[in-house]
Formats: C-alpha cells, structure tokens, sequence
C-alpha cells in the first residue's frame, strides 16, 4: 500500500490506484474530461495534467503526468495545481472552448480557469462533441463496439460504419449517457427508439406495459450472460412490485 | 545449406569469400530506389545482356551485380566497377558498351562520365576520392552498395552474421548486453536512448513470452537512410535482430515497414527466406537450440505509427494511436508484453558492434553519443543523397565538404534536422558538432536524420507552416492539445503567410506552443511546436516584417511578394517571357522585359530562369502605395 503526498496531504491508497485516486483521497479536486471510473483510463483530454516527483528524482526536478493513468509510488510527491500545471489546463480549456464554443460544459470549465473566450479561431460550425472518445470506449467495453472514431488529426469525428446506420448497435444509449456534453442525440416513443439513425424494437414489461429495454439489448445480454431474455424486459416498476410482494409476507421480530 | 554449427558456417563463410573473390570484374549496379527510378534497372539488363553476349562471365570473370543504395542518388544511375574503383555517374544503357570496351576490357577510364567536382570543374574518376564518399565512415550501411541484397552469400562474404555467430558460441546474452554497453550506441529512431538500457530492462521483465520489434516506419520528408538500409542490406537488420533476440530472451520479432517501401518489403522478405533456409532464422539457429523468428508488417501510412506505442497498437490489428507509457514498453509493450522496438540503423549497428567489439564502436564519435549516424541530406545542396558519419561531424563539414556547398552558390541560410518536429539551425550555428545534446541544445534534434538544406531564397514564416501542415494531417487526434492546437497554430500561420497577421500572434504563437510541448500525449505533439520555435527563435524578425510590414524579406509569401525587372540587368534574353505561366510578361527578344503586377501571380518562375539575375523582388504593399 503505497503512501504519497498531494499537495502536501499524506494519502494511502492501493497498489494499482492511479494518481487521480489518491488526489480524490485527500480531497483533492483535478478536473478531468475524459475519465469516467469503471473504463480503462485513456488520457486524451489532458485536462487532468498534475506534476509529480518520485524518490531519487533530483529535489526539484518534477514531471508532468496525467493523474487519470499515472500509477501511484510509495513516496511519490504530487502537485494539481502548479503554475505549468494550470497553464497547461488553461491552453486546453481555450482549445476546446475554440472548438465548441456553445458548449455549456466547456464555457463553465473555461470560466473557472478565468477564460472568458478562446484566444483562438473559433469553430465556423460549432459542436458539442470533445472527442474524449467516451462514448467508443464504453461501446467496446460492453463488447459491441458499434462506432468508432474515423479519420485521424483534426477530421477525426466519432461515427458508425461508413456513416450508415450501425449493424452491430443495440440500442443501448450506453454511449448518450457517458457523454459529458450530452451531444449524441436520440429519441425514444410508441415502443421504439431511435440512435445513430437505426431504429430498435423495444421490450416491455409484461406486467406494467412500460418499454424497458431494445430487444437487441436483451438478446446481446442474454447471450454474453446466460441470463433468459425475459429477465432483462423486466421493468423497475415491477421488480418494487415483486420486492414489496416479498416483503409484506415476511414477519418483522421485534 | 542449412548450418548446423560454427563449423558450419566458419566453411559458408569460406564458401563465400571463394565465390564472392573469384570475379576478375564486378561491375555495380546502383538498384537503389533513386537510381531505379532514374533508370538503373536497364542499365543494369544492358550489362548483363552485353557480358552474356561477349561471353566476359566465363573469359575474364566479369560479373554484374545489382546493389543497394550507394548514397549518392543525385548522381544516379551510379556504376561502380572494382578492382578498379572507378565510379561513374548519370550511366545511360547507351554508355554499356563503350564502358565495357574502354573500361572493363582495356582499363581505361571514361573522364565524360565521370564525377566532375562542382567545386573546381576537375573530374574525380575514383570512388573513395570523391568528396561526398571521402569524408564518410560507415556503419550500419557498411555493406550497402557492396552486396547484391537478394543473395545472403554475398552478405555473409561481407561479414553478415559474423556477429551473430560470436554472440551465440561465444557470448552469454548477459555478455551481449554489457558489449553493446560499451559501445554507448543509443538509438538510432531519433529519441537516442541507450540500446543497453533499454535491453536490460526487456531482458530483467518478468514472464516467458516477449518479443524483438524493427521500426521501419520512416515517415519524414526527406528522410530515406531506412528505406536504404532495409533495401540494401536486410541482412544487416536481421543479424541485428537475432542478436537482440538473444540477448533478451525472445523468440518472436516483427519488422514494421511502411507499405510506401515496396522495394523494402521484397528484399527483407527475400533475406528472411533465405535466413531461415540456412539456419540463420527460425528454429535451432546455427544448431544451437535457439529459437526466433521475425515477421513483416506492413504499415497503413500513419507518420504517428511511427512512434512506439502506437505502432504496437498497429501491430496489434487496432487503431494506431499512441498511448501513455508511464510503464515502459520493455515491461509492457506489444500484447502488453515485454517488447524491445529498436529502429532499422540501431539494428543495423549490432552485428559489427558484437564482431568488433563495442570498444571499436565507442572510439568513435562525441563524449555522450557514440559511433556514426546516418544522414539523409536534401534540399538546397549540391550533392543531395543518403551518407553516414562519425557523430560530432560539424554542420560546415556536411554541407560544404559532404554536400558541395549550396546549389547555384547562393547564400546558405539554415538546416532543418530531424525531420517535421526538428528545427532549423541558422548559419551562425554552422560548427555546430552534430550529437543528440547539441542539437537538442540548438532547438532542434536528432531525429530520424533528415537533413534539409534551405538557401536565402527560402520563407523561415513558410517553412514552418510547411511541417505544421504536415503534422496537422499526420496528428492522430486522439489529445486536445495536437489535434485543435496545431490547428489553431496552422490558422495563425496562414493568416501570417497571406499578410494578416496581428499583433499579437507571436504571443499567442509561443503560448499555444509551450502548452502543447507540455500538455500533449506523445511525441508527436510534444515536438510538433519545435520548427515554429526554432525559427521564431533565430529569424525573429522575419515574423516581425510578415505581421508589421506585411513584408516577406525572403520573397516567397505569394500574398506579399511583387516581382520586377531591374532594367540595367535585363539582356532581353526572353526567357522570363517563356516560363511565365500567366502571360504576366510583355517584351521582345533582345529588348527589356516588363512584368505586370496586375497579372502576375508571384509564383516566381520567371526568378528562377534568368540567367542574368535581373529579376528582384519587393514587398507587395509598396507596389499598392505607388498605385494608389
């Protein structure tokens, strides 16, 4: 269990913490874009930049890591808010504000790092979309992997297949939910939903009616889990249901 | 033959210095790619079809060999013919029989086609005493140029696998590691980290499986010394991997090449086969129960692939994208295993550093970096091509003594080294020794050793703009701060370039730049500021004319540059007249020309023809003043 220092706070945290964890261990704040716990760290957005020294360093002699994948050391001392340190989150915080300039999340980020507007050209067709490759990675993480971020440098966007609607989505909106800006659009009604321009047949509880899952989300569950399908079109409704069945027949000892 | 011990190769060796010395004559055939391209593949048929028909090969043992890339591609197709030693340059089929007549049958030289030295007209018939050869020492192309690369005997008459054999009958892989430690050969791929090091801490890693990696992805402009190595003498780059192999404990290697490299890829394919026939490669190499072998993969075209751990992602079959390397690769690389990924020339390096000893290695170059390092030179110079030196050869030596001085003799302005993420060195740093330290000192860096020459007609505002827009398509765009700040910078650029610049642009500029060296993932972005800081480091005040003057004193910038006739110059030679690809230019022969600044498009052609240097050029907003 190694223990290291954040901005002077003595923390102890696991053998395969990252640096990120120890700073939210001394409560500490490092912003961050791109990080989402339950995904493998990726390090892209660089929001979260820290400067870090480990024993046998020369005494002044600091490295800039980014806390989200950095693993921690026994004896590591760590600063999240050095001078290069916040310049660093400055210059990204512009960038990105250059980029998507009608972004809420990034205008409030940009403004606690006193950026009011970009020093740069702003983007003649605005987006929300930062490219923090979330929504990739939690699509591979569920084993789907649907999009994918096409085209390198600065025509990178994030896409299905040849920009057609994606043989191998289901519909999950796993990637709508883990994105920071919220810029992946879908719709749902009258038992379908609607992503990436595909359209999904959805499941419904057959007790309450509600719509609770897409049937390509089931099946894929069902398949990966061993689990009947029927499980997955069970609605929270009906789960209190059955829970508060259970409990109104159990006698409280007193 | 398959060898089965060190008898057994000790007697293929002798095999083939027999072979190899039984030719009365070898003539040498460049069939390197600049060569080929300027026709050397005829050439080479013409001789070989003129022997044949003499019937030479069997009276006076003449033999023709087509070979790797002598360097001197400017010059190409190049002949060499030995004993004798005599080179001859820009070779035409046409010029076959008479070279076997004079040459090859009466021991005349041609002086016609000979090197005729642009520094004082005198036509050097022998190989060594050309300038461009005379001052190099190689190394790790010690056999290109001397071998046929397709046949694996010629190598091994060469010396190939020397090493090798000494590295596994007569050294402990500990032994190997500690030889190329006193070498101090540190990698050749540009970042210049000790090869032992990095070895070390590959072989210490635990776990069974690991592998031996060759980066061949040279994607600079400019750069080919790779490309050259890999096609004329793959050898070289295999010995070095089964020494590396052995030294760390692996069994599996894979040779990254880009696909832009096809010549490359057949020859290293070639090697690989006729490596594995005789036992070199593959299982039990030489007898002794060691087993490893080496596979090709060809890259998709991505410059970024080119960096370590992203071109381990290609090689895993995902997306080319760098990653953190907070662990190192040598624990944690390829398939998240233990990886050595040492570039093309490191590898190249090994078999003579174990054959010679690592001494023999160390006694030659700088305090900190070791050895001889290979250079492409390109760009303004007289005598472009591919050469290698001892490290700490100075700039002055390379381009004027190496290189022959600035093309047309004009005034020689900076060098750009180590490719899109070097630098530029202005003059005042001529004598700069060329080490890893110095040039990172001087702005710039080693890199993958391209070397681009510019003269004074050359814009420093325009070439960094040229590599920020090289880096701009090749940045991978995974990191906020390469992917929006180098085109956020490219911006600024432009504007600069067309004449809008604003005051404040160098601020920003420097600011952009300093958060992207410290905030972007790998080295790509990290480096990619280096050209704009360079130049904004010792041609300041060129900014400063393109953003207050709207004036580029260079006279490149299209949008800012006028071009006139200077009337006391013009001998009314019409050549102006001929190259101007807008009609922007009136006059008859023998009469002073006109240029008209309403037609004209600035593209300077009419510049570069004429033989009287009549025409100058000014900036573009004293020609609007005088309108107005």
């Amino acid at each position: 269990m190694p223990t290291l220092t954040v901005n002077g706070k003595k923390v102890t945290v696991g053998n395969d913490a990252v640096i990120l964890d120890a700073a939210r261990a001394a409560g500490v704040h490092v912003p961050t874009l791109c990080q989402f716990d339950g995904l493998e760290p990726w390090g892209g957005c660089r929001l979260c930049v820290v400067d870090m020294w480990q024993q046998g360093w020369d005494a002044d002699w600091f490295k800039m890591v980014t806390a989200c994948n950095h693993p921690v050391a026994d004896g590591m001392r760590v600063v999240t808010a050095s001078e290069r340190v916040v310049e660093t989150r400055r210059v990204v915080l512009d960038l990105l504000l250059a980029r998507c300039p009608e972004t809420p999340l990034i205008q409030r980020l940009a403004a606690e790092h006193g950026i009011a507007a970009t020093s740069y050209e702003p983007n003649p067709t605005p987006t929300d979309c930062i490219l923090c490759g979330l929504c990739t990675r939690v699509c591979d993480h569920i084993g789907v992997s649907a999009i994918a971020s096409v085209n390198r440098g600065w025509g990178r966007e994030i896409a299905p297949p040849f920009h057609e609607a994606p043989p191998d989505c289901i519909g999950c909106l796993a990637c709508a939910e883990v994105c920071p800006t919220r810029c992946i659009p879908y719709s749902e009604g009258a038992g379908k939903r609607r992503i990436w321009d595909k359209d999904f047949e959805m499941l419904c509880d057959p007790v309450t009616g509600e719509a609770v899952i897409t049937k390509a989300q089931a099946e894929h569950f069902a398949g990966r889990s061993g689990v009947p399908q029927g499980y997955f079109a069970t609605s929270d409704t009906s789960k209190r249901r059955v829970m508060a069945a259970t409990f109104s027949k159990l006698t409280v000892v007193k | 033959m398959r060898i089965e011990s060190r008898a057994d190769f000790e007697a293929l060796q002798e095999q083939a210095r027999q072979s190899a010395g039984s030719h009365g004559q070898q003539i040498l055939v460049c069939c390197g790619t600049g060569c080929l391209a300027s026709g050397s593949k005829q050439v080479a048929e013409t001789f070989a079809r003129e022997v044949a028909k003499r019937g030479l090969d069997a009276s006076v043992g003449t033999f023709v060999k087509t070979t790797g890339c002598h360097g001197f591609c400017e010059r190409g197709p190049l002949v060499a013919l030995l004993p004798s030693g005599v080179l001859y340059t820009k070779v035409k089929p046409a010029n076959v029989e008479k070279i076997i007549e004079k040459t090859v049958l009466g021991g005349e030289v041609i002086p016609s086609l000979t090197y005729k030295n642009p520094a004082d007209g005198e036509r050097i018939a022998a190989y060594a005493e050309i300038p461009f050869y005379k001052h190099q020492l190689r190394v790790a192309m010690r056999n290109i140029g001397r071998i046929d690369p397709t046949n694996i005997l010629d190598a091994i008459a060469e010396g190939a696998y020397a090493g090798l054999a000494k590295a596994l009958f007569e050294m402990t892989p500990e032994q190997v590691i500690e030889e190329v430690a006193v070498s101090g050969q540190r990698g050749r791929g540009g970042a210049g980290f000790n090869t032992s090091r990095k070895w070390r801490s590959c072989r210490r890693a635990p776990g069974e499986r690991r592998f031996v990696l060759c980066n061949g992805d040279e994607g600079d402009p400019g750069a080919f010394k790779d490309r050259s190595i890999m096609e004329g003498d793959p050898h070289s780059v295999l010995e070095g991997m089964v020494i590396g192999a052995w030294a760390v404990g692996a069994h599996e290697g894979y040779i990254y090449v880009r696909d832009e490299y096809p010549l490359a890829v057949v020859h290293l394919t070639i090697a690989l086969e006729q490596a594995r026939s005789h036992g070199l490669l593959g299982a039990n190499i030489m007898g002794t129960g060691f087993d490893f072998d080496v596979r090709i993969s060809r890259g998709g075209g991505a410059f970024v692939c080119g960096e370590s751990s992203a071109l381990m992602r290609s090689l895993e079959g995902k997306i080319g994208e760098p990653r953190a390397k907070y662990v190192h690769s040598t624990e944690k690389g390829l398939f998240d295993l233990p990886t050595v990924l040492n570039n093309v020339e490191t590898w190249a390096g090994i078999g003579a550093i174990i054959d010679r000893g690592g001494r023999w290695f160390a006694a030659m170059g700088t305090e900190r970096s070791k050895g001889t390092k290979a250079f492409s030179l390109v760009g303004k110079v007289k005598n472009t091509g591919l050469i290698e030196l001892p490290m700490g050869t100075t700039l002055r030596t390379i381009i004027f003594d190496i290189g022959g001085g600035i093309l047309n003799d004009r005034p020689f302005k900076a060098v750009q080294t180590g490719g899109p993420s070097g630098g530029c060195v202005p003059e005042a740093l001529l004598d700069l020794p060329v080490d890893y330290e110095r040039l990172t000192e001087a702005g710039s860096m080693m890199g993958s050793g391209g070397m681009i020459v510019m003269d004074d007609r050359t814009c420093m505002v325009d070439v960094a703009r040229y590599f920020l827009k090289f880096l701009t398509e090749e940045s991978c765009g995974k990191c906020v701060p390469c992917r929006e700040g180098l085109q956020q910078l490219l911006h600024i650029f432009d504007r600069l370039v067309e004449g809008r610049g604003r005051p404040d642009d160098l601020q920003i500029i420097e600011r952009l730049s300093h958060g992207m060296q410290l905030g972007s993932l790998c080295e790509l972005g990290k480096s990619a500021p280096n050209p704009v800081l360079s130049t904004l480091r010792y041609f300041r005040s060129e900014y400063e004319a393109h953003i207050h003057h709207k004036a580029c004193p260079a006279g490149i910038c299209r949008e800012l540059t006028a071009y006139e006739i200077v009337p006391e110059l013009c001998d009314g030679c019409h050549a102006c007249f001929k190259a101007c690809p807008v009609d922007a230019i009136t006059g008859t022969v023998k009469e002073l020309h006109l240029i008209h600044h309403d037609a004209c498009i600035s593209c300077g052609a009419c510049f570069d023809v004429c033989p009287t240097a009549a025409i100058r050029t000014f900036p573009k907003v004293e020609l609007k003043t005088e309108v107005v």
